[in-house]
């Protein structure tokens, strides 16, 4: 029984950083743009959010640079993709290329070459609740976490009740007849972006500035590719998608778990499971997925 | 050509065309200066250990040739698929796959003479990229399912099957390191430079180039490809079969994709380790973009930006900028050159 309660809150904290970035993703989908940037994203703004909580003593502040990070990037991938109207999938990767270069040149510049990276002295505390109960490991998380799960019914209300949902859909199926009906493409994509990078942002901030308090190269290692597989296989719907972050966290608790145990098994299987398991998905659900109609596609009015 | 199809466009003027790449070059150049202050360097001084320096050295010189080899495989691969409309974004999945292809043929040729082991891994390691393309391509023909996101997350399912493949039977027995067994000798490509690190890759590379070139531009397959590639709603209608040649394209893309890996592990490392590739695959994006997806344009990105790559080490021992200067500066070029390219729209006149 511990068994389950202690993987059940590994589960939670694996799935918090790649539930923020599937969120973030998920909005800015669901608006017509495919952010290829959310690794690099991601990335950046955990080693900013470093930075910034290490030189000014401030974790809060290290979250705040980290979230301004994470909307500069979507502001400039908007710029490439909505306002040039270059093709989404190589701004995106070069974004990511860029924001990785980027933050491994800062890295080297402040910090050297030391190999062991000072460390937070203070870091986001756990937040533990049901402490002393058989709950405890389950509750015992940082309140990045909590948070996530509150993300949740928020951008499902966001999406699915307001006004402004209506329209970042609209402009993600049919930007032309959003156009007619008076909506603005170019806006409400931004806003979508800027939204998204807020999320991406404090995926890479809940790592660098919770749960390790440190930063390292490696410290993203494909969560945004994840989170990408994620908000395919969570059909760009929010419930989904937390689904989708929770079997892969779930995996990813288990696999690390086994290998403590010392059970002899490839761990790269489970490692690779989502990944297959969103294919599969797609290949399933095929043309009948809801892809938003207008993903990849530039917007130029006619004319 | 009879296909009644004619790509006719109405370019910018010449001289624009021309000055495209330098005005990106010189703006990229501009951008990154403020990094290179940052690092405490002079951008002049940084300039000239990027761009000039390599050039005036044998050894520096024979370096950009042996970095330049893996990114014109994965640039003509992504070039070609990108002239044909399929995006492929897995050409470094498919670089994997080749090496680790070449990495298991290479240990059993040892029997068998150089002339018959490097082509068995040549052509095992083409077989391996266009059977891992194979997938994402088919869903794209028959379920119209979108192929950047598939070719995207093929590359980190490969990345875990090399990881299982080294943590388990490739391990060493010895050292217990993840690193694949040493190829046969008989397997390991000559050298074809004396006295430098240029390898047969080269020569592979270079034959993939014109091959490219040939086939863009020469053969039946190229136009029909290129007609997919801008609309493929109207090659359609011209009788094209549009399936067979996006499929087609996308195997060989992911053919010469794992021909880079075949390079790598017979021309540099003779083995296969999970760092064999920083990325190769991502770069190819960039060096087909840059090279505006034509072959010549293939040549001159991807010995640019080795020239830029094996600056930067210069520069990081001399000026003490950080290595990774040549990364931002692949980046922020890729994204000015995309900008600036829109100097440069040209109208598709329909037929």
């Amino acid at each position: 029984m511990e068994f389950i309660f202690t993987l059940l809150g590994a589960t939670l904290r694996i799935s918090t950083p790649i539930l923020y970035g599937a969120l973030g993703e998920m909005v800015v989908e669901r608006a017509g743009i495919l952010n290829l940037g959310i690794e690099g994203t991601m990335l950046l703004s955990a080693f900013g959010g470093f930075v910034a909580a290490q030189l000014s003593g401030s974790i809060y502040l290290g979250l705040a640079t980290a979230i301004a990070i994470g909307i500069l990037l979507s502001l400039l991938m908007g710029f490439l993709s909505i306002t040039l109207g270059l093709n989404q999938h190589v701004c995106g990767l070069g974004i990511t290329l860029l924001a990785s270069g980027l933050a491994l040149f800062l890295f080297r510049i402040i910090y050297g070459g030391e190999s062991i990276p000072p460390a937070l002295e203070e870091s986001f505390p756990q937040l533990r609740l049901f402490s002393g109960t058989i709950l405890e490991p389950v509750f015992s998380q940082y309140v990045f976490t909590y948070a996530a799960f509150l993300f949740v019914p928020l951008l499902a209300w966001l999406l699915y009740r307001t006004s402004f949902g209506l329209r970042l859909r609209s402009v993600g199926e049919n930007p032309e007849a959003a156009d007619t009906a008076g909506i603005s493409v170019f806006r409400t994509r931004y806003v979508a972006l800027i939204i998204g990078g807020a999320l991406m942002g404090i995926g890479g901030a809940f790592l660098s500035l919770a749960q390790l308090g440190a930063f390292t190269h490696g410290i993203i290692n494909g969560r945004g590719w994840v989170a990408i597989a994620i908000v395919i296989f969570g059909n760009w719907k929010p419930w989904r998608v937390l689904a989708g972050a929770l079997l892969f966290g779930g995996l990813q608790a288990l696999q690390l778990r086994l290998q403590a145990e010392g059970v002899q098994l490839p761990y790269e299987i489970l490692l690779m499971l989502p990944y297959v398991l969103t294919i599969v998905a797609i290949a399933i659900t095929g043309r009948n997925a809801s892809y938003p109609a207008a993903l990849l596609k530039p917007y130029r009015r006619e004319g | 050509m009879s296909l009644g199809l004619r790509l006719e466009r109405l370019p910018s003027p010449l001289w624009l065309r021309a000055a495209i790449p330098f005005i990106a070059i010189a703006i990229t150049f501009l951008l990154v200066s403020v990094l290179v202050i940052l690092a405490g360097a002079n951008p002049l001084a940084v300039a000239y250990e990027l761009l000039i320096d390599p050039l005036t050295k044998n050894s520096a010189r024979a370096d950009i040739l042996v970095m330049a080899t893996p990114i014109l495989l994965t640039g003509s691969a992504v070039a070609l698929a990108f002239a044909g409309g399929y995006y492929n974004i897995g050409a470094e999945g498919q670089l994997l796959a080749g090496a680790a292809a070449a990495a298991l043929i290479g240990q059993y040729v040892g029997d068998l003479s150089a002339w018959v082991a490097i082509p068995l891994m040549i052509v095992g390691g083409f077989i391996a990229g266009a059977l891992w393309a194979l997938i994402p391509a088919l869903l794209k023909v028959r379920l119209q399912v979108d192929e950047v996101v598939t070719t995207l997350l093929m590359n980190s399912v490969m990345g875990y099957i090399i990881s299982a493949l080294l943590n388990g039977p490739w391990r060493d027995p010895v050292s217990g390191w993840p690193q694949s067994p040493t190829i046969a000798l008989s397997a390991q490509f000559p050298r074809i430079i004396e006295r430098t690190r240029v390898h047969l890759g080269f020569l592979i590379a270079a034959v993939v180039v014109i091959a490219l070139w040939w086939i863009l531009t020469r053969t039946r397959f190229g136009l029909e490809l290129r007609a997919v590639g801008k609309n493929r709603d109207g090659a359609q209608f011209l009788g094209i079969r549009v399936g067979r040649t996006m499929l087609t394209t996308a195997l060989i893309s992911g053919g010469i994709a794992g021909l880079a890996g075949v390079s790598e592990v017979g021309g540099i490392h003779y083995y296969l380790i999970g760092s064999l590739s920083p990325g190769f695959g991502y770069t190819g994006i960039i060096v087909a973009t840059l090279g505006a997806l034509t072959a010549p344009g293939v040549l001159l990105a991807a010995l640019f930006l080795a020239l830029v790559s094996r600056g930067s080490l210069t520069a990081s021992r001399e000026l003490d900028v950080p290595v990774y200067l040549g990364d931002v500066i692949q980046a922020v070029l890729l994204l000015v050159m995309l900008a600036v390219l829109l100097l440069n729209r040209y109208r598709i006149r329909r037929a």
